[in-house]
């Protein structure tokens, strides 16, 4: 992608000369897909301050979207990605304030309006597509970012350990479980059942849409850890087709008590310690 | 290397571990409380873990081998204030503590020994 320092010069002067009819254009453009989402105020800001960091990276003479002399352009590009992924714009929105530059420059050419030969052209239009792809990397990046922080808060928001009835703990747990959350459930629980002292610990599993061995591996290891704490730690609430991939697998839960539903689980409980339930009647 | 003391309270032996267990310490301990509980005749003896955040297998073993012992000399055990983490360590070693009782604290192991004594005694 290197040229010759004559053309850059060329590009670079182009661009200067350029600037005022040039970034009017582009954020023209640029404002059109975003349907009035942003200011044009915003992009104007966030679009000139770019151009200015863009102009002045290709002074430097050098191409290569990597070198030291674009490190500002690359911030400004990177942030404004970043900040369209995490307002929630389409990639197609978020790289048009990249592309739409290319067709300003074009049609500017085009109409003659700024003198552009034709290897300026193609080599700032490869400069743009690499400036798109950073862009693209950098706004995927950011839906990850967003993806990964919503995981967490689904495994901090789904798993609570509720007191049920003195000395009873149980945790109620709905959605799919995977090593993570079976992990996040079991030092929740033990720490509960630590902070609170009570002896037994009702695991329901209701809501949990399927049961492999790994899942059913932990569930055990969370039932033996709280025994070996001294508390008691049932399941409960396990549908049918589970109880028939558990039976299939061949997991054995062994002397571990399992109950159909949460209130046979909690009157074991109760029985167990020591409580006994009475009618109000009579 | 510090002994681990080992005080009497009734006819229960408690010792309270406040420090990181080495394998000599764990050996010692063995060695004492088989003593004490032969020359005091206990019928409970408590293991108050709830200082212990590090564990390997050999401590692991060490609380089945001294309710083994103490079985001997008719005392039950209760390990008691085992920390989550030390559970999850025991249970990811693949160690169950056999037939080892536990409790959650101090007065709950004692509460489980006085059940068993009542309960012999009738």
């Amino acid at each position: 992608m290197t040229t010759g320092p004559e053309p850059t010069d060329n590009l670079a002067a182009l661009l200067r000369a350029g600037t005022g009819a040039l970034t009017r254009r582009w954020i023209e453009l640029a404002a059109a897909p975003l349907r009035g989402r942003l200011t044009v105020a915003e992009l104007e800001r966030e679009l000139t301050e770019l151009f200015r960091a863009l102009v002045a990276a290709v002074e430097s003479g050098s191409r290569d979207l990597q070198s030291e002399p674009y490190a500002e352009v690359r911030a400004l590009l990177s942030d404004m990605s970043r900040h369209r992924a995490r307002s929630g714009f389409t990639p197609t929105e978020t790289a048009v304030g990249v592309f739409t530059l290319k067709q300003a420059l074009f049609e500017l050419v085009d109409r003659a309006e700024i003198e552009g030969d034709l290897r300026e052209v193609l080599a700032f239009s490869l400069l743009l597509d690499a400036l798109g792809l950073l862009t693209f990397e950098t706004y995927a990046k950011a839906r990850e970012e967003v993806i990964d922080e919503q995981a967490e808060q689904l495994l901090e928001l789904t798993t609570p350990v509720v007191k049920v009835w003195e000395g009873v703990l149980a945790v109620p747990l709905v959605g799919t479980l995977d090593s993570a959350r079976t992990q996040v459930v079991m030092e929740k629980l033990l720490e509960s059942l630590v902070g609170s002292g009570a002896e037994h610990a009702i695991i329901d599993i209701t809501g949990v849409l399927a049961v492999d061995t790994q899942v059913a591996q932990h569930l055990l290891k969370t039932v033996m850890a709280a025994r070996l704490m001294g508390a008691e730690c049932t399941i409960s609430g396990i549908r049918p087709h589970i109880a028939q991939t558990i039976v299939g697998l061949g997991i054995e839960f062994g002397d571990i008590t399992t109950k159909a539903t949460l209130a046979d689980a909690l009157r074991h409980a109760l029985t167990r310690s020591g409580v006994t339930i009475s009618s109000g009647r009579g | 290397m510090e002994r681990i003391p080992i005080l009497k309270i009734g006819d229960v032996l408690l010792a309270s571990i406040q420090i990181d267990l080495q394998d000599r310490d764990v050996l010692a301990l063995q060695e004492d409380l088989a003593e004490k509980i032969c020359s005091s005749g206990a019928r409970g003896v408590i293991l108050d873990i709830s200082a212990v955040d590090i564990v390997d297998s050999f401590i692991g073993r060490m609380f089945a081998t001294i309710a083994a012992t103490s079985r001997l000399f008719d005392a039950e055990t209760v390990v008691v204030g085992m920390r989550p983490a030390v559970a999850i360590t025991l249970v990811e070693l693949g160690l169950t503590l056999g037939e080892v009782r536990t409790a959650l604290d101090l007065e709950k192991g004692l509460a489980i020994l006085a059940a068993l004594g009542d309960r012999t005694d009738r």
